[in-house]
This record gives C-alpha cells, structure tokens and sequence, in this order.
C-alpha cells in the first residue's frame, strides 16, 4: 500500500471494461444492497414507531403508504430485501460446501438472480 | 458491539444472526399474509406480547450486529486511511448502538 505509486506492475482498473462474471455481479449486488438496508433501518424503526404510537398514528400510516413515492421506495427496499436474503442463502450454503465449485457456483449464482426475478413479479402485485 | 471482533467469531457472528434475520423475516412475511393486524389495538396486543416482543428485540439485535460485521468489511476493504477508517467505524459503531437503543426503547413503549 505504501509502495503504490512506485509498484511497476500494470494497473488495469477500467470498471467500464472489466467483464465481471455473474458470480461477481451475485456477490457486488449482495452488499450494495446490504448497504441500502443498513442506510433504511432508520426508517424502518421510525415507521414501527409510529405505528405503535396510538391510532390516529397509525391509521395516518395507511394514508403514508397510498403515495406512489413512497411505494415505488418501499418496492425498492422489499427487492433489497429480497435479493439479499437470497444471495445470503447461497453464500451459507456455500459454506457447508455446496455449490462452491465453479458450475455449480455459476448455477446457483443464477438462480439467486431468478429467485429475485420472481419476487420482483410477486412484489409488483403487491405494491402497485 | 467489540471493536478487536476478528476473523472467525466476527464470521459466525454474522452467519447466526443472517439465520435468525432470516427466519424471522420469514415469520413475518406470513404473519402479515395469512393473519395480518386489521387494527391498531390488534397490532399493538401483537407485538406487546411478551413472546413477539422479545423475539422483534432478538431480531434488531441480530440485524445491527449483522450490519456492523457486513458494514465494517465494506470499511476495511475500501477505507485503506488508518484515521479516517477508524473515524468511520466509530461513527458507523455509533449509529448502530444508537439504532438498537432506539428499536428497544419502541419495543419496550409497545409492552406497557
């Protein structure tokens, strides 16, 4: 780290050239959208609050929830959600050995992306 | 929340409380499904009942320390300036602890 600017080795780090492969792209997204939900809890404990604090608050919420923002907001978070509980499972699953080698890692790195594909399509029933 | 949490307790740390995340999101995806609170007084009997309430307590204990080991392998890997990589872990470790005071301080207004 201290040596880097006198480090002769090539740096390639074109982000717009680099081709990452979909188990890349499965384990960047995991925690970008770990991140998303770290910076949502806030809101999360915020809207638990009110909702518990009295029932003009809480009939207020439904009126909350009926703006087209906040839905599109809340579909967001709940596809965060989502995506990160199931690129989560595949990670553990990981760890107790199954699918860690490559073809395997590929095949469930794809159906992390299918499973959140459907959850999408669930979602958008629900939300809109 | 241990600022010299290392390598292998910091990895089970998070892998037990991602199960228990999970399976209380679980819980609550079908709660609200098949048995969802239709007023405010079923609502707050729900989540003060001592069972619920302790086990959303668990859950905001098991997330925050699940946001503090994912969070600070985020910092370490990208915040390489020692200061300012402590600087942001305290804050990070902050807003945590301020997060959980403020999740159980709601629970426990929920449960009186």
């Amino acid at each position: 780290m201290t040596n880097a600017d006198k480090d002769p080795r090539p740096k390639y780090l074109n982000l717009l050239q680099i081709r990452l492969p979909v188990t890349g792209i499965v384990s960047i997204a995991h925690r970008l959208s770990g991140v998303l939900l770290v910076i949502s809890i806030p809101a999360g404990i915020y809207l638990l609050q009110h909702s518990l604090g009295g029932p003009d608050e809480f009939s207020s919420l439904s009126g909350f929830f009926s703006s087209s923002a906040v839905r599109l907001v809340l579909l967001l978070i709940v596809m965060a959600v989502a995506y990160h509980l199931f690129a989560g499972i595949r990670f553990l699953l990981i760890d107790l050995g199954v699918g860690e080698h490559l073809p395997a890692a590929r095949r469930g790195a794809w159906s992390v992306v299918g499973a959140t594909a459907i959850a999408f399509l669930l979602a958008l029933f629900v939300v809109i | 929340m241990n600022m010299q949490m290392t390598g292998l307790r910091a990895w089970l740390v998070q892998r037990v409380a991602a199960v228990y995340v999970g399976l209380f999101s679980l819980y609550l995806l079908i709660h609200f499904t098949t048995d969802a609170p239709g007023s405010y007084s079923e609502w707050r009997d729900w989540v003060g009942h001592p069972g619920i309430a302790v086990s959303w307590a668990l859950f905001f204990i098991a997330l925050l320390l699940h946001a503090w080991v994912g969070m600070r392998d985020v910092l370490l890997d990208y915040v390489h300036n020692t200061a300012v990589r402590l600087v942001a872990l305290l804050g990070l470790a902050l807003f945590l602890l301020a997060q959980g005071l403020w999740a159980l301080t709601v629970l426990l207004g929920a449960g009186t």
